[in-house]
């Protein structure tokens, strides 16, 4: 061990693999005359030594260094990327009495998504009675499509006469339940949970729904989740976990 | 009708500027006072750092024959960095990246401050003038085969470049924060998610959370004014040290003169 960081310390200059015979400092080279003259051991060797003193100190130094560094690097890091694991609350709000919902039609309501940004954190969904025509095996009494287009959020528009939601972007549409009956969008629009308090309808958190309807915690546009899909676009930590 | 590019003027060599005549009471005249004043200067900071020598051989390099006006274009790139950098720090003055702010300051950067519509017009354009310039660059070094051994170090930090260009112009185009600003970017984060695994997880951190929010704007203000310039920077001048360091490449139509081959003389 000792031998290998002498050749380390002093690369080329020994030759060979540094292995001096005993008492042997530095003016072996007569009996070997391939080798070349080795410089006298540093201060402080002795036979046996498995660390020079400047391996040692030289580790120390960038060992402090790094630390040093990382004290820095780490917490800046982690408050960068801090949001990606925090699960953001998302209030329930007020969007109208039952009354003003029918089953046969949507009725546009506005909310706010996030608030702080002022007229930039609202967004619009629509909203119907549950229909059995149209919805089985959905729980909530209220239907609430949101209009985030599913290829690349867009605000998609309920277009009364055909029956559609439609993408001004690139051409989305989807049919009267969210389902997608042509362009690019990769998955049925997204939903909203909703329930009735103090007689009013509220609309609580997104979530997304593949070719089946079938609830999945919510994805952003462009992230298919039928089959294998929804394992290449994983659910988030930003968002709340949804079953079935 | 053959297109030429028009030969760039040359310089005669640089004669010394003869010394003026001493005035006949001994005076000297205030030009060469002033002159010598500044080189006196000149000499104090190169005694102490050397640097007429560096800067002389970084100029008067040599460079390949058949070198053109195509190899100007990373001077014209990098040029066009400065701009932008220089407009940038100016409109940053005005500029608040608050969203209930951002757009009201930008109108009032554009009609109330002074020069304010050309400064943001410099940098508005000056960001499409920077990309048009990476590509051609680039293009100029891919036709010259100037990206080939030992230059392809060289080539690899220019592509990060160029993606870093690209990511200035993605984060810049949502400040002026109005319709397009915003549902560009809402279109350009959601395609940054379509990437698979690590794609939802990158919206999130550019979103800072699951949805377009307070902080967005000013996530968005940081990258685009201090994180990727500095990057932009950095890598720039490694960009330079090793085009220096290994010069330049002649033009792909000039070939390299063979010495003539041998004749075998029979005896």
């Amino acid at each position: 061990m000792a031998d290998h960081t002498e050749t380390e310390r002093r690369p080329g200059k020994t030759g060979g693999d540094g292995n001096f015979p005993a008492g042997d400092r530095g003016d072996g080279a007569g009996r070997d005359a391939t080798r070349r003259l080795a410089k006298p051991k540093p201060p402080g060797y002795f036979e046996g030594e498995t660390m020079t003193r400047r391996a040692l100190v030289t580790g120390g130094a960038l060992a402090a260094g790094g630390i040093a560094s990382a004290a820095i690097v780490l917490p800046a890091i982690g408050f960068a990327l801090g949001p990606v694991f925090e699960e953001e609350d998302f209030p329930w709000q007020d969007v109208g009495p039952p009354g003003r919902f029918v089953d046969d039609n949507y009725t546009p309501v506005t909310f706010s998504m996030v608030t702080d940004v002022g007229e930039a954190g609202k967004t619009l969904a629509y909203v119907r009675r549950r229909n059995p025509d149209l919805d089985e095996n959905v729980p909530d009494e209220f239907v609430a499509i949101s209009t985030r287009c599913a290829h690349l959020g867009c605000p998609v528009r309920w277009v009364g006469p055909a029956q559609r939601f439609v993408c001004p972007c690139h051409g989305g549409v989807y049919d009267a339940r969210g389902q997608v009956e042509g362009g690019p969008p990769v998955r049925p629009l997204d939903r909203f949970k909703t329930r009735v308090q103090n007689g009013q309808v509220q609309i609580g958190p997104r979530y997304s729904v593949n070719s089946d309807l079938k609830r999945f915690s919510a994805r952003d546009p462009g992230q298919p989740i039928d089959g294998l899909w929804k394992y290449l676009y994983p659910k988030r930590f930003t968002v709340p976990s949804v079953s079935g | 009708m053959a297109l030429r590019i028009p030969k760039p003027p040359l310089p005669g060599r640089r004669k010394p500027p003869p010394p003026s005549e001493p005035a006949a009471n001994g005076e000297v005249a205030l030009k060469d006072q002033a002159a010598e004043v500044g080189a006196g200067i000149v000499g104090w900071v190169d005694e102490r750092t050397g640097a007429a020598g560096f800067a002389k051989g970084q100029l008067f390099r040599k460079v390949p024959k058949g070198t053109n006006w195509f190899y100007t274009l990373g001077s014209a790139t990098l040029f066009a960095f400065l701009s932008q950098a220089v407009t940038g720090v100016f409109l940053a003055m005005y500029y608040d990246p608050s969203p209930d702010r951002a757009y009201d300051s930008v109108q009032y950067i554009t009609n109330e401050v002074f020069l304010g519509d050309i400064v943001r017009g410099m940098h508005r354009w000056g960001a499409t003038v920077m990309i048009v310039l990476i590509f051609l660059h680039m293009g100029r070094t891919f036709f010259f085969g100037a990206y080939k051994y030992p230059r392809e170090l060289n080539w690899v930090i220019g592509v990060v470049l160029l993606v870093l260009t690209l990511g200035m112009g993605f984060t810049g185009y949502l400040l002026p924060f109005d319709q397009r600003s915003f549902w560009a970017t809402v279109v350009g984060v959601n395609i940054n998610g379509t990437a698979p695994v690590l794609g939802p997880y990158l919206s999130d951190f550019l979103r800072a959370g699951p949805e377009f929010g307070a902080t967005t704007l000013s996530r968005f203000y940081a990258i685009h004014m201090l994180l990727i310039p500095l990057l932009i920077a950095a890598l720039i001048t490694v960009h330079l040290y090793l085009v220096v360091k290994l010069g330049t490449t002649a033009p792909p139509w000039l070939r390299a003169k063979l010495p003539e081959p041998l004749e075998k003389e029979s005896v």
